[in-house]
């Protein structure tokens, strides 16, 4: 079993994107977070997010900076990730016509699949799994997961494409939950890690979550 | 332009968080930008070093340029429209690229009035020099605002002038008793409502990239610890002797802003920068961040 976990921290990775705004969440979940820029960041974290941001140039700094084979020994000795829209692509093993980086989940992504930001859109549904209320979704230039492996189950099945999806140690969601007032995910994924994060209410959306709450995470 | 749209393009800014954003006026540049980690390109038919030298009237790029580099690329494509031309802005929603600058750096279209961004369902980002100026395009719709610093001159001091100048509106008004921002409000041109909003956030309440004079990786790192959320670099990329080291080099930098080992290294072994332009003895007619009110 992974040893390091009783430190309770949550990493998100922070290279690019949208980092703030997960550390925002986790506080709001009561769950201590860190950002995670060096290899040496990742001992004794229970979890780590990759958030979203631009898939290349994540997959270069993770490339160039030696993170993507830290993250894969952590991985190896029982570090659980979540990775929101192009943290999801990283963690793919299959990302059509392009090579993977992560490659540790087995889905198959397609990359930006909805076209640009005018595609960029809102919706919500109800995941069983997570909340018993519909769930608010944000979709910006998300990719779509087409396709899971046998030991993946699917979390959220919209029209032809797979939102969100996990298997043992490892979630993935093409849409950003911590761009919404919902914490239902961000529970979800403590617990997964073994934490035991502050139950949410029936809708488990944070009243007090404004679109700049991230400022806060910022300064 | 419903309220969920504008929230959408804000959102999209922070996924640009921490990230360069490069100037690019082919598809060979534009490549070169993603291969080296860029989070967005911006399409351009000359950079602002090449505007600057050549003169003449600089309009919005020609579409079937912009279309094959946003044909060529995965990320976000952003494009320039001339200060208050909104058709341009119109044919670049109707291209669906990502992003529009209503940049200083084309001449203005409109000597008066900014594009009425609310009108649109593409997010705009738009340069200012100070607060007001900020909160003015805000005011107006913009969904991120960058410095406008001196493009063209791989000098970065007005981009540094820009954003100190702003950190200390800023401090000013969060430090303030509520009853004293109405005539700061007047005073500098700041929208009132939204002076309020960055009185309580103490920051401006949408993404701030540097612009506008970024050449070495030293200078990314130098606007991002001042604060900026990202960077726009325009020719100090491909205006240097190695653009896809360089290009590598200010991504690196601008992700390690304040580890200075990591910055040492993305300084090593990048060739020349461009070369640089003295912005205190250019005249003032030649400066292209007073164009914008």
């Amino acid at each position: 079993m992974y040893a390091a976990a009783p430190s309770g921290v949550i990493g998100v990775l922070d290279l690019q994107g949208g980092v703030q705004e997960h550390l925002e969440h986790l506080r709001r979940i009561e769950v201590a977070g860190q950002p995670i820029k060096h290899a040496s960041d990742l001992e004794g974290l229970a979890g780590l997010i990759i958030p979203g941001g631009e898939s290349t140039c994540l997959a270069r700094l993770l490339r160039i900076f030696g993170l993507r084979e830290a993250i894969e020994a952590h991985y190896h000795q029982g570090l659980k990730l979540w990775g929101t829209c192009a943290g999801a692509i990283l963690l793919a093993r299959e990302n059509i016509g392009e090579a993977p980086c992560l490659g540790l989940i087995d889905i198959a992504v397609s990359r930006n699949a909805f076209g640009s930001q005018l595609d960029s859109f809102n919706d919500e549904a109800l995941a069983p799994a997570l909340a018993r209320e519909p769930i608010p979704l944000t979709f910006i230039r998300a990719p779509k997961i087409i396709s899971v492996g046998t030991d993946v189950r699917v979390l959220l099945q919209l029209n032809d494409y797979i939102a969100a999806a996990e298997d043992d140690r490892i979630l993935v969601t093409i849409f950003h939950p911590e761009l919404t007032p919902s914490l239902a995910f961000h529970r979800y994924f403590a617990r997964k890690c073994g934490l035991n994060p502050a139950s949410g209410d029936e809708t488990d959306l944070d009243p007090n979550w404004t679109p700049q709450s991230w400022i806060q995470s910022r300064k | 332009m419903v309220e969920n749209r504008y929230l959408l393009n804000t959102q999209l800014a922070q996924m640009l968080k921490g990230g360069v954003i490069m100037d690019v006026v082919n598809v060979e540049q534009a490549q070169i930008a993603q291969e080296a980690g860029a989070v967005a390109v911006m399409a351009l038919e000359r950079v602002p070093a090449d505007i600057r030298k050549q003169g003449g009237v600089a309009r919005m790029s020609e579409p079937d340029l912009i279309k094959a580099i946003k044909e060529s690329v995965t990320i976000p494509v952003m494009a320039k429209a001339r200060i208050g031309h909104f058709v341009e802005a119109q044919i670049l929603q109707a291209l669906k690229i990502d992003y529009i600058d209503e940049s200083e750096v084309l001449t203005p279209a409109d000597e008066e009035c900014h594009i009425d961004k609310t009108c649109f369902e593409i997010p705009f980002v738009c340069g200012a020099r100070n607060l007001g100026e900020a909160l003015r395009r805000i005011a107006e719709g913009a969904a991120m605002i960058r410095t406008k610093g001196e493009a063209g001159t791989g000098n970065v001091v007005e981009a540094v002038r820009h954003m100190r100048t702003m950190n200390r509106e800023i401090r000013q008004l969060a430090n303030m008793p509520t009853e004293e921002v109405v005539s700061f409000a007047k005073n500098n041109g700041l929208p009132y409502e939204l002076a309020l909003e960055v009185k309580k956030l103490s920051r401006l309440p949408v993404v701030n990239f540097a612009a506008g004079g970024i050449a070495t990786p030293a200078d990314a790192a130098l606007m991002m610890q001042l604060g900026c959320d990202g960077v726009f670099v325009g020719s100090g990329i491909f205006k240097s002797s190695d653009p896809v080291r360089r290009a590598g080099a200010i991504v690196k930098a601008t992700a390690y802003y304040n580890d200075p080992d990591k910055l040492l290294e993305a300084s090593l072994d990048l060739g020349d920068p461009m070369p640089g332009l003295d912005v205190a003895s250019m005249p003032a007619g030649e400066r292209l961040a007073g164009r914008g009110w």
